[in-house]
């Protein structure tokens, strides 16, 4: 299918599939088919910000700093329970089994569990909000207390929220929790309080192997656009149509 | 109209009235600025405090161990990777208490540990366990800032 | 917290890590079960105004009353398990209409001002006026109150009463659908969940909905039969079997249809669904509900339709196969609630449920709300006692 041609494409990936879907629809001679509805969706005001955000699962040492780094920044219980960011270790074996672990989330790093010669391959997933464009979650608040922000983060608002947990059961991804203290839901804001003020999001500022950047969608200068560019970048759960803005480099087909 | 009906529609208005005026009392200010939530609520986010202060804080003062770092293995690490979050201290040096200075196989070990999972270009691994035994910890020898200036 | 360590160590494979907790505990599966009995009691109710069906006659105002008494207490589990209960009249406020839960609130109060209350209202005005003035001390200023200062009672204005009573009731058959269904869209529209995530989902608890209200108006009609020692209506209760046997087989027949399209298709969740259910519910599923709550209800229903034991005979198992359906209906919106939860988002594992006993949470708190609406029912039989009615 051209492969090259179609990295020279803007946003590829998005489009990919609508591209062809496109085609096909043109060529019976229908109206002219818009691809955004099969793409992550679009901002109103493609002038102002919209975040997503790339992560490189081949760069991915599984320090599990990130999740570390996200609870001490965001003042998250140490409970093993309530986690904005956490990293998995996926592990296929030679017999065809997979394992998945993420002891206490990674925050405490990873052992090998599984001895090298019965591994097929092994490999580590950094999972976190992927700030979805068509979100199942704000779509279920049936009060309007968590919402997608006109940057593209679905934030609470922990004042409003009532706790009754319908977008913790929403959520396809597992990314939110009902906090013990605020009785809340509670998720990754994107270090909102951060970006705000010029910094990097906490688990980006201390990944070690840079595996993970977050950026503008319509910035066609900037980094995430370039790593969307570069990479043929995969979403967890394509088939759910929740427009995930987390994009993932090296996303292997176990992936849950 | 039926004598029912001539208590009953009063009694219903009455009670679409009075939720009306609660609603208009309860439903917060900025609700519904930008969409259907309250606006107020992202300044809320915004302002809470920052715990990681971000390299560029820690070199103002850390010239020296800045360029350290920058001339070996560890370049492009950010100080708090290690060092946990310092943004207290960044605003009064006297306040160390978040303070990190781990030197340990087991904290070096979360990077460098041996892992099938973890690529060799990405990173450079040992056996923490076999690794030279007669020394105790990594920064025995390594010096984090410079990691190739192996101490005697 | 203590109780979420036990779990962590009972996790079988893999779960994301916020999935160890349960959100939905016991007092959402009495949210739908109780929504249920309001709606089937209702419906069973409107069989005999507006579809005519003369012979349920007895159990006419029972049936009203009952959905009364549960629907009152059908919100209390929801608002006492909010992490905010204070803050339950936001939906009220800024309902936010693309959440299936939104409207929760104004269905529900539509359905308890316009539909219920009215509908009893108009059904015993007439008694009311003339219970204010034969009765005395707090009892008559009840019903002086109740009378809402209507005291007409002429032949012109019972009429009326009867009037838009029907309208009501027609009005009502609809909004008890809306009521129950809507409950089961809340569940059949979350994509994110394969055990939830079924268009038949509204249908089904609708049938159950009405399977279980219809058998709870059984149980009620013998057991207040035998409390005040009088004759039980056996046309009546036939009749009530007869639609419990038919709305008993279109839920059977659509929840399987349910499972059979899910085993065919084999969608991407259909092996940690069937670990499900050959596991964590083979007892609520396939015991409780599938063969106690549904088949041998199913069969003793059916067997009278073949051949109509003696009265001896069939009240005991009326009884019986009531009481099942109750108990079996319960434990569908277990499997539902409790279900969907078990297994991981990431279909690679399952977290663990055990009900404890104290607390909000607990067991003796699910059965207080259990309790609560047939204390309510035995208020309102107190003050508005059907079998007290004039006649006409």
């Amino acid at each position: 299918m051209g492969d090259k041609r179609m990295k020279d494409s803007r946003r590829n990936f998005i489009k990919r599939t609508a591209a062809l879907a496109g085609t096909i629809l043109a060529t019976s001679a229908l109206k002219p088919f818009s691809a955004v509805i099969f793409a992550t969706g679009k901002p109103e005001d493609p002038s102002k910000p919209w975040y997503g955000i790339g992560i490189d699962i081949e760069k991915c040492i599984g320090c599990g700093m990130c999740a570390k780094a996200c609870k001490l920044e965001n003042d998250i219980s140490q409970e093993p329970f309530y986690f904005r960011s956490w990293v998995e270790q996926y592990t296929i074996r030679t017999d065809g089994t997979i394992k998945v672990e993420s002891p206490n989330g990674g925050i405490d790093g990873f052992t090998q569990s599984v001895p090298d010669e019965e591994i097929y391959k092994t490999f580590f997933v950094p999972k976190m909000c992927n700030h979805c464009a068509k979100s199942p979650c704000t779509q279920v608040c049936p009060v309007g207390a968590t919402y997608e922000s006109p940057e593209g983060i679905a934030l609470v608002d922990e004042k409003y929220c009532m706790g009754c947990s319908y977008c913790v059961q929403a959520c396809p991804y597992g990314c939110r929790y009902l906090h013990p203290e605020t009785k809340t839901a509670d998720k990754c804001t994107l270090c909102y309080h951060r970006i705000t003020k010029g910094l990097q999001p906490a688990c980006m500022e201390v990944c070690p192997t840079h595996a993970r950047i977050y950026g503008d969608l319509n910035d066609t200068e900037g980094e995430l656009y370039k790593f969307l560019k570069e990479h043929n970048c995969q979403i967890l759960k394509p088939h759910l149509n929740t427009g995930s803005k987390l994009f993932y480099n090296g996303l292997s087909s176990e992936v849950r | 109209m039926p004598v029912q009906l001539k208590t009953l529609l009063p009694l219903f208005a009455l009670f679409i009235l009075l939720f009306l005026i609660a609603r208009h009392f309860l439903i917060p200010e900025s609700f519904g600025k930008y969409g259907h939530y309250r606006a107020d609520s992202m300044d809320e986010i915004a302002v809470l405090p920052i715990h990681y202060a971000g390299k560029s804080v820690c070199i103002e003062c850390h010239d020296t161990e800045a360029e350290m770092l920058e001339s070996d293995q560890h370049a492009g690490l950010s100080c708090e990777i290690c060092h946990g979050p310092n943004a207290k201290h960044a605003d009064d040096y006297d306040v160390k208490e978040f303070l990190v200075k781990d030197g340990s196989r087991i904290f070096c070990g979360r990077c460098h540990a041996v892992n099938a999972a973890r690529k060799l270009e990405n990173v450079i691994q040992v056996d923490v366990v076999e690794h030279h035994p007669e020394k105790e910890n990594c920064t025995d020898c390594h010096n984090p800032h410079a990691v190739w200036e192996i101490k005697e | 917290m203590e109780h979420l360590y036990d779990i962590l160590n009972q996790v079988d494979g893999y779960i994301y890590p916020n999935e160890i907790a349960l959100q939905w505990g016991i007092l959402i599966v009495l949210y739908p079960y109780i929504t249920g009995l309001v709606a089937g009691a209702f419906i069973l109710a409107s069989l005999e105004r507006v579809f005519k069906v003369k012979v349920l006659r007895p159990t006419y105002h029972l049936a009203l009353l009952t959905a009364l008494a549960f629907l009152l207490v059908a919100g209390l589990p929801l608002i006492s398990h909010l992490g905010h209960p204070l803050r339950a009249y936001e939906i009220l406020m800024t309902p936010h209409f693309s959440s299936a839960m939104a409207i929760f609130g104004f269905v529900y109060l539509w359905y308890l001002m316009a539909v219920l209350l009215l509908e009893i209202w108009f059904d015993y005005r007439r008694d009311l006026v003339i219970w204010s003035q034969q009765s005395t001390g707090i009892k008559r200023r009840i019903y002086k109150i109740l009378t809402l200062g209507v005291t007409d009672i002429s032949p012109k204005a019972l009429e009326w009463d009867e009037k838009l009573g029907y309208i009501i009731t027609v009005i009502g058959v609809p909004s008890a659908f809306l009521l129950h269904g809507y409950v089961g869209f809340i569940f059949g529209s979350i994509k994110a969940n394969p055990w939830w995530s079924t268009v038949m989902m509204p249908v089904i608890f609708l049938l159950s909905a009405m399977v279980s209200g219809i058998a709870l108006v059984m149980f009620m009609y013998m057991v207040i039969s035998r409390i005040r020692k009088v004759k039980i209506d056996m046309a009546c209760l036939d009749e009530i079997g007869k639609f419990l046997f038919l709305v008993l087989i279109l839920d059977f027949t659509l929840e399987s249809l349910d499972q059979v399209h899910r085993i065919y298709e084999a969608e991407e969740s259909f092996e940690i669904l069937h670990l499900l259910v050959t596991g964590k519910l083979t007892y609520t599923l396939l015991i409780f509900q599938g063969l106690m709550g549904t088949v041998i209800p199913l069969l003793i229903l059916g067997f009278f339709r073949i051949s109509l034991p003696e009265e001896k005979v069939r009240k005991p198992l009326y009884f019986l196969a009531s009481s099942l359906v109750l108990f079996g209906v319960f434990f569908m919106r277990w499997n539902v609630v409790i279900g969907g939860q078990l297994f991981s988002k990431s279909f690679l594992g399952f977290t663990s449920f055990k009900l404890g006993m104290v607390g909000l949470e607990g067991f003796w708190m699910a059965l207080f709300w259990m309790i609560l609406p047939f204390m309510i029912l035995s208020l309102l039989l107190w003050l508005l006692p059907p079998w007290k009615k004039q006649l006409g």
